[in-house]
């Protein structure tokens, strides 16, 4: 009871409720810990990434993985720098973000137009549920060996395999979007005597822009997965490749200095579409508050 | 035309669109006589001999004990690495980095590093594997929904003296279950891919073996019945998970009916 009421008298004002909102979210502190929080924000992560870095090494080093299984950190690094200024490298990296980048404008020009057809029209939108609903679950892995009977090593597969992941989440953002549509607002415009076509670009394409913005970011990642998986079952030339010839010769440190390699492709790609995302979500009242 | 014909002309297409694909797909692939493409009765019937239930036990059983096990230490480690997490700036700070990295990482880079280090081709590395990229989505949504909680929820219960692990239990968990779900339901899918991709790796039992191994002799049947078989499973772990979802967030939809 006495804590209750130290708490509550503390927490009177209703300006101080907000404050400790805002604390909470990370995004506005209280005065007397401002300074604090705002260098932990830079020297915490740095922190915590060289202390895990040290502990790979250690662990390595003192051979509690043996350095056979576990090279250190510092070899691996080495393994990766001496790797990148080779030039099989960076084509085969090259060709990495080639698939990775026809796959998901595939998916894009194909999921976006259906996605907003089967979220304006109702009718379409019932007789393609079934197939649909079977379809998107499918693990695209499953088509590893049917690609690799019919279109072979070749970048059609690789492309094929990212198109047919990235589509999927797209689409079912992208008919969100467009379902998700102000009715007042195409009311209105239609009492404005704005046409069906007026209608499509200016009120529903803009209002889903969000929604496709968030499937771009997810099918990116899925589309940059497919296209390593094709190059790593079946051989497309690209980083995946790579990995799946250091792993037969068992060059170890080279499968590591990869997987760092493909993981950072992985984190770059992820950020410049989350950037693009938090741009179609400016305007968004969700945003508001964290952008400060 | 009425609502009631229109509605009518609606669920007939609903119906009347899958059937007419599968007939589609049985006629296109009878007239193609193409090896690669076996007629969709070829297929349906290579399905029964193999999958009901002839070889369900030596394949089938492993592949959805993996996905199982791996599936659960995900979302069990998440919850419980999520809610510390999403509960303390310091931590959350520090533990980020790491986070966004794994999480971007693609799958099947790892798959070689998976053997090597475990020493093995078997169980462990397979759930192992699994577990560690079902990890994120759990992950990332348990902070997420416990970061979304209202603060003076928790304020109010402390001030009240309610122990720390009671709030959490009663207020944290709850609040957050919504947002858990969904990432557990993102996991499960990843479940069934990585073990896919883990199996067509290097096995020696599952479905992702079974797909290796009918591609390298060639055996068109097996592999489209495997194909079909990995649809399949996809599909009804996804609903029986979101029936599992209905059960558990029922007093969430009722609350959230009752309010808006």
């Amino acid at each position: 009871m006495h804590q209750a009421m130290r708490y509550t008298s503390a927490m009177a004002a209703p300006g101080d409720v907000a404050t400790a909102a805002a604390a909470y979210d990370g995004a506005l502190a209280p005065r007397l810990r401002s300074r604090l929080p705002r260098l932990g924000t830079i020297a915490i992560p740095v922190l915590s990434i060289a202390a895990s870095l040290l502990l790979w090494e250690a662990v390595s080093r003192s051979g509690l993985i043996s350095e056979r299984d576990l090279p250190a950190m510092s070899t691996s690094f080495q393994e990766l720098w001496a790797m990148i200024k080779t030039e099989p490298f960076w084509a085969a990296f090259a060709h990495t973000v080639e698939g990775w980048a026809i796959g998901l404008s595939l998916a894009a020009v194909l999921a976006i137009p259906i996605g907003i057809l089967l979220g304006v029209n109702d009718f379409a939108a019932s007789a393609f549920r079934i197939p649909i609903e079977f379809l998107r679950p499918i693990p695209s892995a499953a088509l590893i060996p049917l690609l690799f009977l019919t279109l072979g090593t070749t970048l059609k597969s690789e492309v094929f395999l990212a198109t047919f992941g990235a589509f999927w989440p797209l689409l079912v953002q992208t008919m969100y979007g467009a379902r998700d549509v102000d009715p007042v607002a195409i009311d209105t415009a239609r009492s404005f005597g704005v046409g069906p076509r007026e209608r499509l670009l200016r009120i529903t394409l803009p209002s889903a822009v969000p929604y496709i913005a968030t499937g771009l970011r997810i099918s990116s990642t899925v589309a940059l997965i497919l296209a390593f998986t094709a190059e790593l079952f079946m051989g497309t030339p690209g980083l995946g490749q790579l990995v799946n010839q250091a792993q037969a010769y068992g060059l170890t440190e080279q499968l590591y200095a990869l997987a760092i390699a493909t993981g950072f492709l992985g984190v770059a790609i992820h950020i410049a579409f989350s950037a693009l995302e938090r741009r179609a979500l400016r305007w968004h009242p969700s945003q508001r508050s964290t952008g400060a | 035309m009425s609502a009631r014909s229109y509605r009518l002309v609606k669920i007939g297409a609903e119906i009347a669109v899958p059937v007419a694909i599968l007939v589609a797909w049985q006629l296109w692939t009878a007239h193609a006589q193409s090896p690669r493409f076996p007629r969709l009765s070829t297929i349906l019937t290579t399905f029964q001999d193999m999958w009901l239930f002839s070889q369900f036990g030596t394949h089938v059983v492993p592949s959805l004990e993996r996905v199982g096990l791996g599936f659960a230490i995900a979302a069990v480690a998440g919850v419980a690495i999520g809610i510390p997490l999403g509960l303390s700036r310091v931590s959350r700070a520090a533990a980020m980095p790491h986070i966004e990295y794994w999480r971007a990482m693609p799958p099947p880079a790892l798959l070689p590093i998976s053997i090597v280090l475990v020493h093995s081709i078997g169980n462990e590395q397979k759930i192992a594997f699994i577990a560690f990229f079902c990890l994120f989505p759990v992950l990332l949504n348990t902070i997420d929904g416990v970061r979304g909680i209202d603060p003076t929820l928790i304020d109010t219960a402390r001030s009240y003296g309610v122990p720390r692990h009671e709030r959490i239990r009663r207020l944290v968990l709850p609040g957050a279950m919504p947002q858990i779900m969904a990432g557990m339901r993102t996991s499960l899918s990843l479940a069934v891919i990585t073990m896919v991709l883990a199996e067509y790796f290097s096995s020696t039992s599952g479905v992702g073996y079974v797909l290796l191994i009918s591609k390298n002799t060639y055996q068109l049947g097996p592999m489209w019945a495997a194909i079909v078989l990995i649809g399949v499973l996809g599909y009804l772990l996804n609903v029986l998970f979101i029936l599992a979802e209905r059960r558990l967030l029922a007093w969430h939809r009722g609350w959230r009916a009752a309010t808006s």
